[in-house]
């Protein structure tokens, strides 16, 4: 027992005190391990620093210290009346601002491109921020009901009509069309090989027009009534929302709970009303500001919010479309997705801007700018297919069954359990495809639209202030605003993952 | 009593309804006949409009106006080309001058790319934000707002010829573009010519025969010493016999403008700039991705092996990391292509320019030229996704096997 009791040891004395460890944290940690810890590390470091000198030294002194902050023209931005190597020249921009913020806009009427720039934010705000309530009253208010008001505020003009007349009107070019057809058929089968089959078929196209022609004749007469009174906006209005109210309430499920609808479209006729009124739409509306009087910050947010806007219904039908079983309607997709996304969208503008105008009858114009919303919609929406498709492939079979199972139809399935999963999912992705639709409408100044970039390149050409540092100091400026716009949109789709992913943080 | 298996009904009715209509049944088949007969309808408004309004405006329809003269021209052309060709070969110098700006753009989009990946991956703190303030600053601007700035802010702030900035009195940089020397091919070169040929096909050889030898027979064989030698020593021995492959003439000041060399147009040089650079900070995202989905296990197992960090970084991370790149980075050079267009905003003569641009103006034939030039594209698009597929479904079988 002695033995193990002497060769135990027990220390007698403390230890010295050991140096405090290296701080890793702060500042001065940093410095130490992630800078200055190696000599590759401090070579590495320097070469940083110096590139950071050659690049961030030059644009400060460029945008501030060697800025003209006030003139009347050229002359104060030149280097020989400054005194000084001149840097940017803000004076420009100043003379300028209108200009690169709402083109040729009539100045009295600029109120209503800042009411519209409002109504966007207001709605807009509450939109993004995920904790507020009411998103899909919202989202509806700002994808349907903004855009409308938005082309009365922005373009002005009123209507003639209303649903009524709207729904007769396109009938009957349908039916106009179906009938042309016809007769086109029945008058090549004089010369054709196969005549009486080209007979029989245009004749019975013919037939199918008049049937259609006397099957829309109710409507087509009570629009022409219509017409004729004096209150015709008025009574095409209430027929209308009349219509559609009791078609909301029968699809709602009748006397038993079909009074939901009918309050949800009756509050939404009375709002329709009530716009028509303040706006006085039904009296001729604002004056009419034509598109090629818009310009810069206004037409980009134009073209891309209503590529945002119109990308995001094209895009689900047709992902939609690529993930249904039915042959055609996937063949047709497939199809017309990869078409777009294969050729660069300056090619879709010059299809949109030379070869639609061809396509259509010969006494419809389109103006220029909506050609190229229509190129741009198409061009975005077969992108933003194939986001919602990546998005609809993620959400388990199981949900769909599960829904099957429960009786319901494939609409209600899809509407109800699938999509509003799966575009959860995605809506990363769709901001991102956003920035990029936000940088594409930079093309639209190729094909005669002053956006942004197109109203500062035709600034350049002003000889009143062309100096040395204008093109500098114009870029700094729009790629300031790009930037705010983009690098805004890219954090808020951070945000939204990292929300997202919350469940897989730990 | 013997149960044989009873075979299942054909049910063939089933099938074909499940062939014409998918899921839906007859339903779908129905739903078919629709939007087949609404495609249709659309089709038949579409012709007959644009027969209608081609005849108002009194354009014959047709390819036939390719073998026109074109009657105008080009200020880059890779071949012969005068205003008295056709629009056919226009159309070939145009798409001569996409690939090539495209080609050079990948190049340099590919160098800038890896460097800023390599910068943003750098443990050093200061250097991965340099290239953090780069990807984000580059993303976050449209591109045509890059190759604007690059042409009428950058390259018309340099000087004129004459006081132009000289690298080493080789090249010249100037507002009219760059001037480099150009090479002059001598008696010497095309056996130069040839003996680089076959130096690079032994070397590729004997490449695969030591990649066999280690799989198959577990032999090492280092070929880097016969590799430099077939690579570099017999093009210099050749050029030792049969004198210098070619010279170069350098450009010359004269007067207002260089003489000699050759001028490389200021539009290309803003294009292939704002191409590349915008590009890179796409690829460098790309690439650090993929260099961070290798697992760390990975490389701590490469260590635990004995292989050096250059070894496992060559051996085990980046084929691995590759696997992950390769498709997004085609998927970048697909676009960087389609984005060559941009080019008509400044005039750079490429596909777009000056077919769908000059030609189109002059003939006012829209939909064929529009058609061609989509059609280009297209199929550039589908056989690099086809060369994708294929593969995506060779790594997949490697990965299975």
């Amino acid at each position: 027992m002695s033995d193990v009791i002497s060769s135990s040891f027990v220390r007698q004395d403390l230890l010295a005190e050991r140096p405090a460890p290296v701080k890793t944290t702060g500042f001065i940690g940093l410095m130490r391990t992630r800078l200055f810890n190696s000599p590759t590390n401090i070579l590495l470091t320097i070469l940083g620093a110096l590139l950071l000198w050659f690049t961030i030294v030059p644009s400060v002194k460029f945008l501030m210290v060697d800025a003209v902050w006030s003139g009347k023209d050229r002359a104060a931005c030149l280097a020989e009346n400054a005194g000084f190597a001149v840097g940017a020249c803000w004076p420009y921009i100043q003379a300028k601002l209108p200009q690169l913020i709402y083109g040729f806009y009539p100045e009295a009427e600029r109120w209503r491109v800042n009411l519209t720039l409002l109504l966007a934010v207001v709605l807009l705000l509450p939109l993004l921020i995920p904790r507020l309530p009411a998103k899909s009253l919202n989202a509806g208010l700002f994808f349907v009901a903004f855009p409308v008001v938005a082309f009365f505020l922005l373009h002005g003009g009123g209507i003639k009509g209303f649903g009524l007349s709207w729904t007769a009107g396109l009938l009957q070019l349908f039916d106009e069309s179906i009938v042309g057809a016809g007769q086109a058929l029945l008058t090549s089968s004089k010369t054709s090989a196969v005549g009486p089959l080209l007979w029989v078929l245009g004749s019975l196209i013919a037939l199918l027009g008049t049937v259609i022609h006397w099957l829309i004749f109710p409507l087509t007469w009570l629009r022409d009534y219509i017409q004729g009174t004096g209150q015709s906006v008025w009574t095409d209005f209430a027929i209308t929302a009349a219509i559609v109210c009791l078609i909301a309430f029968v699809l709602g499920g009748g006397v038993r709970t079909g009074g939901r609808a009918l309050a949800s479209s009756i509050a939404t006729f009375v709002a329709i009303a009530i716009v028509i009124k303040l706006m006085d739409i039904d009296h001729g509306g604002l004056p009419v500001v034509t598109t090629n009087l818009w310009g810069g910050l206004l037409v980009t947010l134009v073209v891309s919010v209503t590529g945002i806007v119109t990308s995001l219904p094209i895009g689900i039908a047709l992902a939609l479309g690529r993930r249904s079983t039915i042959p055609l309607i996937r063949i047709f997709s497939i199809a017309f997705i990869e078409f777009w996304r294969g050729v660069p969208l300056i090619t879709v503008l010059f299809f949109a801007t030379y070869m639609l105008p061809l396509f259509l009858p010969g006494n419809f114009t389109v103006d220029g700018l909506v050609r190229a919303l229509i190129g741009i919609a198409l061009f975005t929406g077969a992108y933003q297919a194939e986001n919602v498709r990546g998005g609809l492939a993620a959400i388990p079979r199981g949900q769909s069954e599960a829904a099957a199972a429960l009786g319901l139809s494939w609409w209600k399935t899809t509407s109800l359990i699938v999509l509003p999963q799966a575009l959860r999912h995605v809506i990363p992705n769709l901001v991102n495809s956003f920035i990029s639709l936000f940088k594409d409408t930079s093309l639209v100044s190729i094909v005669a639209l002053f956006d942004l970039l197109g109203s500062l390149r035709a600034s350049f050409a002003d000889p009143k202030w062309s100096t040395p540092s204008t093109a500098f100091t114009g870029f700094a400026f729009a790629g300031i605003i790009y930037f705010m716009f983009c690098f805004g949109m890219s954090r808020y789709s951070l945000f939204v993952e990292h929300r997202l992913n919350a469940h897989r943080r730990n | 009593m013997s149960t044989e298996a009873r075979k299942p009904p054909p049910q063939i009715a089933l099938k074909i309804r499940r062939i014409l209509g998918g899921k839906a049944g007859w339903n779908g088949v129905a739903v078919q006949f629709a939007f087949a007969a609404i495609l249709g309808w659309i089709g038949y408004e579409i012709v007959s409009n644009a027969r209608a309004n081609l005849e108002n405006q009194h354009i014959a329809a047709g390819f036939g106006f390719l073998r026109n003269n074109a009657g105008f021209d080009v200020n880059q052309t890779l071949i012969s080309y005068t205003g008295s060709d056709t629009f056919l070969r226009v159309f070939v110098v145009g798409l001569l001058n996409t690939l090539v700006v495209s080609v050079v753009g990948i190049f340099f989009a590919t160098v800038i790319g890896f460097i800023v990946a390599l910068c943003r991956l750098s443990p050093n703190w200061l250097l991965s934000r340099v290239g953090e303030i780069y990807v984000e600053v580059i993303r976050n601007l449209p591109l045509l707002f890059q190759i604007l700035f690059w042409y009428l802010a950058v390259l018309a702030a340099l000087p004129n010829p004459r006081q132009s900035i000289s690298l080493f009195g080789i090249a010249f940089i100037s507002n009219r573009g760059l001037v480099v020397p150009s090479p002059i091919g001598q008696s010497g070169l095309a056996p130069f010519l040839a003996v680089l040929a076959f130096g690079i096909v032994a070397s590729l050889a004997l490449h695969f025969y030591a990649r066999r030898a280690l799989f198959q027979r577990g032999q090492v064989i280092r070929i880097w010493p016969s590799v430099l030698a077939l690579l570099f020593g017999l093009p210099l021995a050749t050029m030792l016999v049969f004198g210098l492959p070619f010279t170069f003439e350098l450009p010359q000041l004269r007067g207002f403008n260089f003489a000699g060399g050759s001028r490389i147009i200021p539009e290309f040089v803003a294009l292939a700039v704002a191409l590349s650079t915008y590009t890179a900070a796409f690829i460098a995202e790309i690439v650090r991705a993929g260099i961070l989905s290798v697992h760390k296990g990975q490389m701590e197992a490469g260590s635990s092996l004995g292989l050096s960090r250059g070894a496992t970084l060559r051996l085990i991370v980046v084929p691995q990391a590759m696997r992950v790149i390769v498709p997004p980075l085609t998927n970048q050079y697909l676009n960087l292509t389609k984005n060559s267009s941009l080019a008509v905003a400044i005039g750079y003569p490429d596909l777009v320019s000056v077919f769908a641009g000059t030609s189109l103006s002059q003939t006012g034939q829209a939909i064929e030229i529009i058609a061609m030039t989509m059609g280009v594209y297209l199929l550039i698009s589908l056989l690099t996704s086809a060369i994708m597929s294929v593969y995506g479904w060779r790594v997949s079988r490697s990965l299975g096997a």
